[in-house]
């Protein structure tokens, strides 16, 4: 493996309330890469993404034990500000969802918090950005108008920009396509492939062809354990666990 | 788009790796029989070397067939490029291991009583097996199928080629028991060009099929 470590998870366990929604996970992820958490409903594989920046913490009731490590500080370590985690550690989620203003206005929101305000600076980032979501061509005479009026493939990458824009190091999605339409999704998996050569990506997905196209490496939950992670490839064309082999050839249940 | 970009630039890759898979074999092929009518040990000893690169390269596109089936789920056009790979992939293999055949021939030929005629009609046979592969390359890099059943149809030459060395070979080794081991020989080369050809044949229904998703059965 050529890439560095960027994050690792050491024996993560998570409950809600009495119920054990992660048993153990351990899970390393690599610089420029884009890993794929695959699995059954409820496998706890987006529970697993939303404690890679404590967007769990917002949830009553939940104990979470382990080691998460990015960069080699533990993001669960006391001291840590959890604003700062996010930006460093940005998330897209299934559903896009811009804020109700302009185009330019969403993407400036992470800059504008941090007490950015030259208006050169902002332009510049929300042309980058925007350009690096690949949806720059789309709205660039529109950046004014209200983001809700895009379609959803558009919003998406107008939102997966606005995370781009405060430049994190590692973009978590939630299923990034699954609610837009093949072409919109394609858009948005091309929009990965380059995206991967500057940041991470973790991406949870229920389509396993999206996995096997995009992915460099495959993790695969079931119940709450990481049964088998390994590359792409392997895991498409020769796993090691039988679960993973009956789960990927959809022989399961 | 994009991605189809990324899968396209795998596809036209194993294009490539397989082409040249195929000039290595025609090289083989080649470099084997004029080993053969030049009686060059040395010669024949590369080509026994090179089918080593020739299998892995086999191999190699048979992998990268697998993952790209495995991960991309190719369909149509995109997914009979990948299966005339694979299959005329291993033709090609089977023609390289024919070049051997005929290698070793020289060596083991060597020292023999030989017949001249039958050595000329060889090297007139192997240079029309050449050109056959050479043809079914051009047409497979071209998915030229009208080209392909074109040169199935040059097998039948081919085949003449085996026959005529066959019954001069027999002749020659009636007239003087001396030539039945090189004359022997000489009928075992002539029929492992002959199945060169075969392979040659079975590329062009690939073509065929690569062009219009129809398997047909060609000469």
């Amino acid at each position: 493996m050529a890439n560095k470590t960027i994050l690792s998870a050491s024996d993560v366990h998570l409950f809600y309330g009495q119920k054990e929604a992660l048993k153990g996970v351990s899970l390393d992820c690599y610089e420029n890469e884009i890993t794929a958490l695959i699995g059954p409903s409820g496998c706890g594989k987006s529970t697993f993404l939303r404690t890679l920046n404590r967007m769990n913490d917002l949830i009553p009731n939940v104990t979470i034990t382990g080691n998460i490590l990015l960069d080699g500080k533990n993001i669960y370590a006391p001291n840590t500000d959890t604003v700062e985690l996010r930006k460093q550690v940005g998330m897209v989620f299934q559903q896009p969802n811009p804020f109700p203003f302009s185009i330019y206005d969403n993407v400036t929101f992470g800059l504008k918090i941090a007490g950015i305000t030259d208006r050169a600076v902002l332009d510049e980032a929300v042309e980058t950005s925007l350009k690096a979501a690949a949806v720059w061509d789309d709205v660039k005479d529109k950046l004014n108008e209200s983001a809700l009026a895009l379609s959803g493939g558009q919003q998406q990458r107008v939102c997966i920009a606005r995370v781009i824009a405060v430049k994190p190091d590692i973009i978590l999605m939630d299923e990034p396509t699954s609610a837009l339409d093949p072409i919109s999704s394609s858009k948005v998996e091309n929009m990965m492939m380059e995206l991967k050569q500057d940041y991470t990506i973790i991406t949870v997905t229920h389509n396993m062809q999206q996995a096997s196209r995009i992915s460099d490496r495959t993790a695969f939950f079931l119940n709450g354990e990481l049964i088998e992670v390994d590359e792409t490839k392997k895991i498409f064309l020769d796993p090691k666990n039988k679960q993973t082999e009956d789960y990927i050839s959809g022989k399961f249940g | 788009m994009k991605m189809r970009t990324a899968f396209e630039e795998e596809l036209s890759n194993l294009h490539v790796r397989f082409s040249e898979m195929g000039m290595m074999v025609n090289e083989s092929i080649l470099k084997s029989v004029s080993a053969f009518v030049n009686h060059d040990k040395k010669l024949a000893q590369e080509v026994i070397e090179a089918d080593k690169m020739i299998n892995k390269r086999e191999t190699d596109l048979e992998k990268t067939s697998f993952e790209l089936i495995a991960l991309q789920q190719p369909v149509t056009s995109d997914l009979r490029m990948i299966v005339t790979v694979l299959k005329a992939s291993s033709d090609l293999e089977r023609m390289g291991d024919h070049a051997v055949s005929i290698a070793k021939a020289t060596i083991e030929v060597k020292g023999n009583e030989r017949i001249p005629e039958a050595e000329e009609l060889i090297a007139q046979m192997g240079d029309h097996a050449k050109q056959i592969v050479e043809d079914v390359l051009n047409a497979y890099v071209k998915e030229d199928s009208e080209k392909a059943e074109q040169i199935a149809k040059e097998d039948d030459v081919i085949d003449d080629f085996a026959r005529r060395i066959s019954d001069l070979c027999i002749i020659k080794m009636k007239e003087n028991t001396e030539t039945i081991v090189g004359g022997t020989s000489y009928m075992l080369v002539a029929s492992y060009l002959e199945r060169v050809g075969d392979y040659a044949t079975n590329i062009c229904e690939w073509i065929v099929y690569l062009k219009s998703g129809h398997v047909v059965e060609l000469n």
